[in-house]
Formats: structure tokens, C-alpha cells, sequence
């Protein structure tokens, strides 16, 4: 491999960690769910240049799946449900954003500590990815746990499993039936939260997952 | 020509299939015949199976594999002489209990609780016998507990029971764990489950120290041993007299049996302060056991706890074989050992004969508290002779069975001089000091059970009432009651039967006792010493029909019955009879003030009040209080603080596993 794919490589992935951050700051739901789209053409570039340089063409097939569901279908998909259902757009946050980017930048150190660590003999190529994964990973559950809102929560759950495709088209050799069938269920998922989503919002006028909360009794 | 293990096997199996029979008819009125009928029948021939193979060649015997279990292992079954005897055991006991339940059974309020778990139970039993690999003997034994905690539960209902399965659930699960780590630590780093692959290799010192200590935990808390003995007083009376009597007879047996499998057969050569330990649980056992004994009033609980002084003289005889075996002194160790079996068929005899006279007790009056029985020998003459033979033989009385393989463990006892280490040499005859003691204690203990149950005036209504049981109850006792008669006065033939048993665990036998005289037995030497039951047998008998003569003959004819002194007092009840209570009342204050940290308190009124004077007796679970009360508090408390766990949000709970991955992911990191 020479130097230039394997820069190329470097920093899409990186590019994807960056724009995991922007997750971490972002306060209104709009340009959050931006935000991911942003994350998902990131991702399908990436996935792109994978397929080029491993020279395996079910990639790019991957790479298709993720522009078009996770940078248009579900965005869309998302600003639809969030004009419908007519919530407040302004993100309430558990933990400061400041607290929380340098939380992230500790996670991401970690990450990188424990992947280079742990994996010495590996390609360094799928070394640097694996890397970047585990922290859009881990970053994206922080994203799910530092929200109090049911959607961004979904949206975070959403990049952790950008992740988990980077990941896994960092490692060769991957069978296509695998993305699929993760790609898959990651619609499902969408569906399925789309549905209880709008269930939360008829019972309490609200997607703030504090709701529930108070309605089990609970402090919170 | 198929091979005894696999008919073993099939016998095994059909117990099954009479389980699951039972499931199907178990609600109609025929059931009870048809399961006990089965069950009858297929113990007898498994018995006599056993026997064949106890008194044939078993080494003969070739094992079977069956393709079950984990699949790279299979399930391995094998009959040596020492589950052959073991064999015996079982399925003799199953054979009478059978027997008795089809009379008992009638009485059983709640059949379709009993009837499929019966025959399950006995499967269970045989196959953990059989077992020869560490999978197939955990999964048995578990297959074991778990169908005698359903027969414990049979009566749930009523109070306390369900707090006794529950007991029972949680030390059998921990005895379970406790073999688990046991064969863990046999079965090495390789992970060789079979027997034959654990006696071949050689464990370390530690890990057969720790692999000892771990059986003395797991088995014994099958069996009894003190501190784990708290289920087994709970647990053996909750259930129906017959299976209470298979529990108490049998299945500490089967207890006894893993730990002789694992301790003698797969550890080699043992260590000489294993025989102390063993020897010190043993005493203490069989002391305490008999003293929980005597202050209970419930007759069944009084068995369950006899049941525990009886575990502890047989370890204590294990003991004893293990520090002869240690110190390469065959023929003691054999003399030991053989003692230790013999008192397992014995116990197996006698305890199961004294349930099911608990159980005729409890189906004519039902009744089960001493207090409130009296005066049964009028009502039920046959049931109370029976039960005074098994009070006789567990009195360790010639001419009966338990007084030889008491007599044998003395024998034993005595020989410990020779043994070289200081330690044992004043461990032992300390042992034989609590052996002898309990055997005194045990003698008053029955004395008390007959007495207060059988003699006497009724001390309630339905005692009045009661009939004497079925003909089926009775055939099962009276073929006990000749068993404990017939190996009391035929020991040689009992002990020349466990030869090949001792032969193959330590390599040694008693000498040839069927060869001696006059059926007497010789454990050494004519000159130290010897027994004959039959003649101590005919002496009783002869001056006992002498005296019988002398005063039917001789005295006057005349029948008188007299008012009882009443101590001047005017309306004598039944109920100022002497009870239970206080006959055990002298035993209670020597030793009541250690072992139960019993007081007595006097409430006098003053001079002049009419309020009567009060003497109440306080007596504490020793053992439950320092030993299960900490554990108990400490998992109630962590189980409260843990409570909260269950109440989080939806965010906290994420949060938590987050912090939890974070961990982890830092421990990996910084690790070095």
C-alpha cells in the first residue's frame, strides 16, 4: 500500500471521529440529524475507498446502503417525524457541552491507547480503523447518554452503528451478507423506534425520555 | 450377551418410564398401585442384580458408554464392587419402600404430587451409583436432589414445609458447586472427565487437600455432617413417610458413596491428617446429632436428627480407615472400613423400619408430635413391636445389626496404638470417647421415642381411635425388622460380602468370617477378640422364655389394675404424664448449657397471688446462629441495597453500561 491510499484512508476515518463531535455540540434536532447525514456520507466515502483499495467490489455496495439509507432515507425519514409530531427542536442536555467534549476526547484517547496496544501485529491500515471505530462507538454512547431526548438517542445509537460498518470494512474479507443483514436491522430499528416514538409523543405530548420517568413515579 | 451394567441401565430406565407413566395416570384411583407395583417390582430385580454382581466377579463387569451427556465425552457407567454394594443399598430400600407405599400411598392426599417423582427419585439414586464420569455423576446426583425437593414439597401447604425446600434447595445447589469445583480440581488442566482418567493421574498435594476438603463439603452436606446437616432436619420429615425413610436410609448413603468414590478410589493414596479431619467431623456429628435428637419432641424430626448421629459414626469410621490406610496398615483399615459399610446397611435397615412406624404413627393418629401420642401398643401391637426392634437395633443392642457395626468401629478404634503420629494417637481415642457417648445418648434418645410414643395412657382423642396400618405397611416392616434380626446374628455373612469392597479401595480384607464356629466373628484375632450374635440371640431368648415361665407358672393368675399414685394429686390427665420434655430434661442440663446455650427461667408469683408459677425453657440453634444467621443477614442486606438497581431511568441505566464498558476498556488499557 502506498502512502497516499493509505493517507486517504487515515483521514476519512478521522473525518468521521470529527463529525462525531459536532454530534456532541450540536443543541437543535435539525442540525443534529444533519449532522448524521453528514456522518453517513462521511462513512460511505470511506467504505467507498475501502472497496478501491481492498479491491473488493461488494463494498461498494455497502458503501450504496449507507448513502442511501443512512444519509437520506433516515434523515428524511427523521425530519418528517419531528415536523409531524411538532416537538420542541431545542436538545436538553444531562451533562454541559463542555464537560461532555472533553469526556469525548478522553474516550477517543482511550481508544486509540487500547486499540494500538492490543493489536501490534495487525495491518496497520485495519490497525487505524479499528481505532477510529471504537471511538465513534464509544461516542456515539455518549451521545445516547448524555440526551435526554428520545431522537437524539435514536441518532446516537444510529452512529454507533456507523462504527461498527466502519469497522467491519476495515477488517477484509467481511461477507456482504453480514453489512446487509446489520444494515438491515439498523432499519428495523429505525421503524420500530419511529413507531414507539410516536407512541411516546401521543401518551405524553413530549419525546423527552424524562416523561417516562415521571410517569413510572420516579425521580429522576 | 448384553452386560450387567447395560440391564443396570435399562432398570434405570424403566424407573423413568414409570415416572412418566405416573404423570399420565397419577389422577386416577389405580395409579397407586400400578407406580409402587412397578416400582416394586423393578427394585427387586435390581437388587438382586446387585447382589449377583456384589457377591460374583465384578471386575468382570465391563462398562458401558453411552453416546448422551456432553458430546465429546459420552455418558460413561461402570459397576465395581463398591457401587454394587451400593447398589444393594438403594435398591433394597427402594424394594421395602415400594412396599410400603402401596399401602401408605392410599393415604396420600395429593397422589399426582408423589407418584412421578417416586420412581424419578430412585432412577436418580441408582444412576449417580453407577456414574463413571465426573458429567454424568453431577448430573444424576442433581437429577437426585432435585426429585427428592420435589417429594419435600409434595405437602406444601403445610407450615414450614416450604421453607424446608427451600433450605434444602439452596444447600443442595451449594453441595452441587462444591462437587463441581471437587472434580474441576481431579479433572485438571486437561479436563478429563472420566474416572478412569482422574485415578490414573496424580494431583497435586494441594489440590488433593483441597479436592478433600471440597468433599467433605459437597457430600457431606448431602449427608449431614455438622454444619450442614441444618436442611436434613427440616427437609427428611416434610416429605411422605416413605420417602422420608428412602432420604434418611438411602440417600445420605448415596452421599457416603461419592465421598468414598472420590476419597478412597480417585484420590490415591490419601494424607494422614485427612483421617483427622474426617475423624473430628465425624465425632462432633454424631455427638451433636444425637443431643438435637433428644430435645425434639416431633417424632419424625427426632429420626432426621438420629439420621445425623448415624452419619457421624460412619465417618467417623471413615476416618479411622483413612488414617490406617495412610499409614499402610491394610487389614485395620479394612476393619475400619467394613465397619463403615456395614453401619450404612445397618442404618439403611433400621431407619427406614422407624419411618415408616413414624409413618403407621402419623396415618392412624395424624400425629407426629410426641406430646400429644400414648399408650399405641394397645391400638397398634404389631406396629409398636417392629418399631421396637428398629429402637433396639439403633440402640446398638445385641442381638441386633447396629450393635455389630458398632462393635466393629470400637474394634477399630482400638487399634489405634499402632498408628505412629502423635496427633492421631490422641485424636482417636477421643473419637471413640464422643462414639461412645452418642451410642449412650442414642439408646436414651429411643428409649424416649418408644416410650413417650408407644407406652403410657393416650394423650389425645384421635390416639384413641387409631387402627393398627394396612397389611402391606406391615410387610414391609416386619421384612426390616428380620433383616436387622438376621445380619445381627449372621454378621460373618454381611462382612465376608464386603470383602470384595475393601479389597478393591485399600487392597486388604477381613479375615474369612463364615469360616469361624458357630457364625462368630473374629475381626483379628481369637485371642483380642470376638462376637456371636447368635449366641447372645439364644441366651436372651432362652432366659428370657425362662423368666417368662418362671412367672406365668409360679406367680399368681390374678389380674389387678390399680389407680396410679397421682402424687396426691386428685384428677390425674393423660397430659400429667411424663412427657418427651422431660424426659430429655437431666440430658438437657448437663449438656443443654454448650451445645444449645439452654436457660431455664423461674416465674414464681409472689406469696398470695393466684397467677401459676412458669418454667419456660430457652434452647438456641447453635450451629444456625453462627454460622447461617451472618450469611443470611449479609445476603439480605446486599440484596436490599441492590434493590434500587431495579428502579434507575431509562438514561441511567445506559449510563451504567457505558461506565461499565469505559472500565473495562481502562482496565484492558492499563493492564500490564
Amino acid at each position: 500500500m502506498n502512502g497516499l491510499t493509505f493517507d486517504i484512508a487515515h483521514l476519512l476515518a478521522g473525518g468521521l471521529v470529527l463529525v462525531s463531535f459536532m454530534m456532541l455540540y450540536q443543541d437543535r434536532l435539525f442540525a443534529l440529524i444533519n449532522v448524521f447525514a453528514l456522518h453517513a456520507v462521511v462513512l460511505a466515502l470511506s467504505v467507498a475507498w475501502q472497496a478501491y483499495v481492498q479491491d473488493a467490489h461488494h463494498l461498494y455496495v455497502t458503501a450504496a446502503i449507507a448513502l442511501i439509507f443512512k444519509a437520506i432515507v433516515i434523515p428524511v425519514g427523521l425530519h418528517r417525524i419531528i415536523q409531524r409530531i411538532g416537538i420542541h427542536r431545542d436538545i436538553e442536555t444531562a451533562v454541559g457541552i463542555g464537560p461532555t467534549m472533553l469526556a469525548g476526547i478522553g474516550l477517543v484517547a482511550l481508544s486509540m491507547v487500547l486499540m494500538l496496544r492490543v493489536t501490534p501485529e495487525a495491518d496497520p491500515l485495519a490497525r487505524e480503523d479499528l481505532a477510529f471505530a471504537l471511538s465513534i462507538i464509544l461516542l456515539g454512547l455518549l451521545v445516547m447518554v448524555t440526551r435526554r431526548n428520545a431522537v437524539s438517542q435514536v441518532v446516537g445509537f444510529m452512529s454507533l452503528e456507523n462504527g461498527l460498518v466502519l469497522a467491519a470494512t476495515g477488517a477484509k474479507g467481511m461477507p456482504l451478507v453480514v453489512e446487509i443483514s446489520v444494515a438491515f436491522s439498523i432499519l428495523i430499528a429505525f421503524i420500530v423506534i419511529g413507531v414507539f416514538l410516536f407512541r411516546i409523543r401521543e401518551r405524553f405530548d413530549s419525546v423527552d425520555v424524562g416523561a417516562l420517568d415521571d410517569y413510572r413515579g420516579e425521580r429522576r | 450377551m448384553t452386560s450387567i451394567v447395560a440391564l443396570l441401565l435399562w432398570g434405570a430406565a424403566a424407573f423413568l418410564g414409570t415416572a412418566m407413566l405416573a404423570v399420565a395416570v397419577s389422577r386416577r384411583g389405580s395409579a397407586t398401585h400400578l407406580v409402587y407395583g412397578a416400582t416394586l417390582g423393578i427394585s427387586a430385580v435390581m437388587f438382586a442384580i446387585a447382589t449377583a454382581a456384589l457377591t460374583g466377579d465384578p471386575a468382570g463387569v465391563s462398562p458401558v458408554t453411552l453416546p448422551l451427556g456432553l458430546p465429546w465425552i459420552g455418558a460413561h457407567f461402570r459397576l465395581d464392587a463398591l457401587s454394587a454394594f451400593f447398589l444393594v443399598v438403594v435398591n433394597l430400600g427402594g424394594t421395602v419402600a415400594s412396599l410400603y407405599g402401596l399401602g401408605y400411598g392410599h393415604h396420600e392426599p395429593a397422589p399426582h404430587r408423589v407418584l412421578p417423582f417416586f420412581p424419578a427419585f430412585l432412577a436418580g439414586m441408582n444412576m449417580v451409583v453407577l456414574a463413571d464420569d465426573a458429567f454424568t455423576f453431577l448430573l444424576s446426583w442433581e437429577f437426585m436432589s432435585l426429585a427428592s425437593w420435589a417429594l419435600v414439597m409434595a405437602h406444601h401447604r403445610e407450615q414450614d414445609n416450604t421453607r424446608a425446600g427451600y433450605i434444602y434447595l439452596v444447600m443442595a445447589s451449594f453441595g452441587t458447586l462444591a462437587l463441581l469445583l471437587a472434580f474441576g480440581l481431579l479433572a485438571g488442566p486437561d479436563g478429563t472427565y472420566t474416572f478412569d482418567a482422574m485415578r490414573a493421574a496424580e494431583p497435586s498435594r494441594f489440590a488433593a487437600a483441597a479436592a478433600l476438603v471440597l468433599m467433605l463439603l459437597g457430600a457431606g452436606s448431602k449427608a449431614g455432617l455438622v454444619p450442614l446437616h441444618v436442611w436434613l432436619p427440616l427437609a427428611h420429615p416434610a416429605a411422605p413417610s416413605h420417602v422420608s425413610a428412602l432420604m434418611s436410609g438411602v440417600m445420605t448413603k448415596v452421599a457416603v458413596y461419592g465421598f468414598l468414590r472420590v476419597v478412597f478410589d480417585l484420590l490415591g493414596e490419601p494424607a494422614w491428617w485427612s483421617g483427622v479431619v474426617v475423624l473430628f467431623l465425624g465425632g462432633l456429628t454424631a455427638v451433636l446429632g444425637i443431643l438435637y435428637a433428644l430435645m425434639e419432641k416431633d417424632l419424625k424430626r427426632l429420626l432426621a436428627y438420629s439420621t445425623i448421629e448415624n452419619i457421624g459414626v460412619i465417618f467417623v469410621s471413615l476416618g479411622l480407615a483413612l488414617a490406617f490406610k495412610a499409614n499402610a496398615m491394610p487389614s485395620a483399615a479394612a476393619l475400619a472400613l467394613t465397619a463403615a459399610l456395614f453401619h450404612v446397611l445397618n442404618h439403611s435397615f433400621f431407619k427406614s423400619l422407624l419411618f415408616f412406624g413414624a409413618g403407621a404413627v402419623l396415618t392412624a393418629t395424624g400425629e407426629r408430635n410426641m406430646e400429644k401420642l400414648g399408650g399405641l401398643i394397645h391400638r397398634m401391637p404389631l406396629t409398636s413391636f417392629v418399631f421396637l426392634v428398629g429402637c433396639v437395633s439403633i440402640s446398638a443392642l445385641p442381638p441386633f445389626n447396629g450393635f455389630v457395626s458398632e462393635w466393629l468401629a470400637f474394634q477399630a478404634i482400638l487399634q489405634s496404638p499402632d498408628l505412629p503420629q502423635w496427633g492421631l494417637k490422641v485424636m482417636v481415642p477421643a473419637v471413640g470417647g464422643l462414639l461412645a457417648l452418642s451410642a449412650a445418648l442414642a439408646a436414651a434418645c429411643f428409649v424416649k421415642a418408644f416410650g413417650i410414643t408407644f407406652l403410657g395412657r393416650p394423650r389425645s382423642a384421635a390416639v384413641e381411635q387409631a387402627q393398627e396400618v394396612d397389611r402391606y405397611a406391615l410387610a414391609a416392616m416386619f421384612t426390616l425388622a428380620a433383616l436387622c434380626l438376621l445380619a445381627g446374628i449372621l454378621p460373618g455373612l454381611v462382612i465376608d460380602g464386603l470383602s470384595p469392597v475393601t479389597l478393591s479401595l485399600i487392597g486388604s480384607r477381613m479375615p474369612v468370617q463364615m469360616a469361624q464356629p458357630w457364625l462368630s466373628i473374629v475381626p483379628i484375632a481369637e485371642s483380642r477378640s470376638s462376637y456371636n450374635g447368635l449366641l447372645v440371640f439364644v441366651f436372651i431368648a432362652i432366659s428370657a422364655s425362662l423368666a417368662a415361665f418362671v412367672i406365668h407358672r409360679f406367680a399368681s393368675h390374678a389380674l389387678r389394675r390399680g389407680p396410679a399414685w397421682g402424687c396426691g394429686f386428685p384428677d390425674v390427665t393423660p397430659a400429667a404424664q411424663y412427657t418427651a420434655v422431660s424426659f430429655a430434661q437431666p440430658i438437657r442440663r448437663v449438656f443443654g448449657t454448650f451445645a444449645f446455650r439452654a436457660r431455664e427461667k423461674v416465674e414464681m408469683p409472689p406469696p398470695g397471688a393466684t397467677a401459676p408459677a412458669r418454667l419456660t425453657v430457652e434452647i438456641h440453634d447453635v450451629v444456625w446462629e453462627t454460622f447461617y444467621q451472618p450469611i443470611t443477614g449479609a445476603v439480605g442486606y446486599a440484596t436490599e441495597k441492590l434493590n434500587r438497581l431495579q428502579f434507575l431511568t431509562i438514561r441511567r441505566y445506559l449510563t451504567l453500561v457505558f461506565l461499565y464498558l469505559v472500565t473495562l476498556l481502562l482496565v484492558l488499557a492499563l493492564w500490564p
